[in-house]
C-alpha cells in the first residue's frame, strides 16, 4: 500500500467514525454509539463499509433501531452500501463506555457504572458504591435492580432525596 | 478424532434452549401490570426481555443452520406443542407470586452455570451467546434469590406460601440435569453442556439460599420428565394458545 492510499484510507476511516459519533443511543440521546463502546470496529474497502456492533443486552429493543440509525448516518455521509454486522463475542461490557460517555451520562442524570469494591453481601451481591449524579453523595440506596431500560437500575439519593437511574455494570 | 458434527443436531439444541427462554419469558410476561409493586412489574419484564433476546438469538441461529427458510418467528409461533422441547419447570403456571419466584430461582440457579459452561462451546455462536447470557442471568439469579429470602424469611404467610411453591415445583427440577442422546452427541463433539455436571453448582446455590430464607429443602423423590421430548404438562397447551394466537388467527401476519 502506498503512503497516499494509507492516508486516504485513514481519512475515510476518520470520516466514518465521525459519522458514527453523531448516532445517539435512542434511549439515552446524549451518548453516542461510540461513547457507549458498542461500535467494535469499522472495515472499509472503497465505498464498502462494514461496522461491527455489539448489543448491550440480547433483548435490548433499541438494538435494531441503533443499527438502522447507523446505516442511515453512513448513507447520508456517502456510504450507500454500508452494512452493520452484529457481533456477540466478546460480550459488550460497561467497561467499554468511554470517559467522555461517563461524563455525559452523569450530566444527563444517570449515574455511570461504578467499580465494585468490597461490599460483598452473602450471596452474589457485589454492591457498587453509586454516587448520586445530582449532588455527588454516596449515601444512596438501590430501589430496584431493574429500571426503565435493561441497562439501568433504579436508585434514590438519601441526601438530596432525588431518585435517579444507575447504568449498571455488565 | 472428532465426531462428525451434524448441523441438524446443533439446530435442535439451539431450539431446545430457545424454548426454555421463550416459555419462561411468556410466564413472566403474564405478570405485566400484575406484580406486587411497580418496581417488580419492571423487574419481571426486564427478565422476560433478556429471555426473549436469548430465545431470538437461538432461534435465528437454528433457522440459519436448518437452511429451510424458517426465521425466529416461524420457530417461535408456528410449531405444535410436541415440537417444543422446554423443561417442564418453565411452563408451570404462576399461581401466586411465590410460585413465580420459586420457578425463577430454581431455573436461574441452573441457567447461570449452564450458560457459563456454554461459553466454552466449540460452536462459536453458542459460545458467544453463552458468554452474553451468563452476564444477564447473573442479575436474574440475584433478583430471584433476593425475593426467595425476603418471602421465606418474612411473615408466617409469606414463609408458608414460599415453602409450598418450592415443594410443588421441586418435582420439576430433576429433568434439568438429565442428558439425553442429543446432549451426549453434542457433549462428545465439545459443543453441548454436560447437564449432569451442573448439579453440584445448582445444589450449592439452592441449599445456601434456601437456608438463608429459612426454608426446607425438599427431599429428592420422584421427578417429572418429558419436556425435552415434547411431552408437556396440561398447562402448556393453554400457554401456547395465547402465545401463538395471532399467528394462528392470521397466518403469516407481520407485525
Amino acid at each position: 500500500m502506498t503512503a497516499a492510499v494509507a492516508i486516504a484510507k485513514s481519512r475515510q476511516e476518520q470520516a466514518v467514525w465521525a459519522a458514527l459519533a453523531q448516532v445517539m443511543d435512542p434511549e439515552i440521546p446524549v451518548v453516542s454509539v461510540v461513547d457507549l463502546g458498542i461500535v467494535r470496529g469499522v472495515s472499509i474497502n472503497g465505498d464498502d463499509v462494514e461496522v461491527n456492533v455489539s448489543p448491550t443486552y440480547t433483548g435490548c429493543p433499541a438494538t435494531q433501531l441503533i443499527e438502522m440509525e447507523i446505516l442511515e448516518a453512513l448513507q447520508h455521509n456517502g456510504y450507500p452500501k454500508a452494512r452493520v454486522k452484529r457481533v456477540l463475542s466478546p460480550a459488550w461490557t460497561t467497561e467499554w463506555i468511554s470517559d467522555a460517555g461517563r461524563d455525559k451520562l452523569r450530566a444527563y442524570g444517570i449515574a455511570p457504572p461504578a467499580a465494585v469494591k468490597g461490599r460483598v453481601s452473602a450471596l452474589l451481591g457485589e454492591e457498587p458504591d453509586v454516587a448520586c449524579p445530582r449532588c455527588g453523595s454516596k449515601n444512596t440506596r438501590k430501589v430496584s435492580e431493574f429500571g426503565s431500560t435493561p441497562c439501568k437500575a433504579h436508585y434514590a439519593c438519601a441526601d438530596c432525596l432525588e431518585p435517579f437511574d444507575y447504568f449498571k455494570c455488565l | 478424532m472428532s465426531a462428525v458434527i451434524d448441523k441438524a443436531d446443533i439446530a435442535s439444541y439451539a431450539i431446545r434452549w430457545g424454548d426454555d427462554a421463550l416459555i419462561l419469558s411468556h410466564r413472566l410476561a403474564e405478570w405485566c401490570a400484575d406484580a406486587p409493586e411497580l418496581e417488580e412489574d419492571m423487574a419481571l419484564m426486564n427478565l422476560a426481555l433478556d429471555l426473549v433476546g436469548q430465545a431470538r438469538t437461538l432461534y435465528t441461529y437454528a433457522g440459519e443452520l436448518e437452511g429451510r427458510g424458517r426465521d425466529e418467528d416461524a420457530i417461535a409461533f408456528t410449531r405444535e406443542e410436541r415440537d417444543y422441547k422446554n423443561a417442564l419447570l418453565v411452563e408451570q403456571p404462576n399461581e401466586d407470586f411465590a410460585y413465580a419466584v420459586a420457578r425463577q430461582f430454581l431455573y436461574d440457579a441452573f441457567s447461570l452455570p449452564f450458560y457459563q459452561a456454554l461459553a466454552s462451546s466449540k460452536d462459536a455462536t453458542l459460545a458467544a451467546l453463552g458468554e452474553k447470557a451468563a452476564k444477564e442471568v447473573r442479575y436474574h439469579l440475584k433478583h430471584s434469590a433476593d425475593w426467595l429470602i425476603r418471602l421465606g424469611d418474612g411473615t408466617d404467610e409469606s414463609h408458608r406460601r414460599m415453602q409450598a411453591a418450592i415443594d410443588e415445583l421441586w418435582t420439576y427440577t430433576g429433568e434439568l440435569f438429565v442428558n439425553d442422546d442429543l446432549d451426549r452427541r453434542l457433549i462428545a463433539a465439545g459443543i453441548g453442556v454436560d447437564l449432569a455436571a451442573l448439579k453440584s453448582a445448582w445444589n450449592d446455590t439452592v441449599s445456601t439460599v434456601l437456608k438463608e430464607a429459612t426454608l426446607q429443602r425438599p427431599a429428592d423423590g420422584w421427578m417429572a420428565t418429558g419436556g425435552r421430548e415434547g411431552r408437556h404438562s396440561e398447562y402448556m397447551g393453554y400457554l401456547l394458545a395465547e402465545l401463538q394466537y395471532m399467528q394462528r388467527a392470521y397466518p403469516n401476519m407481520k407485525w
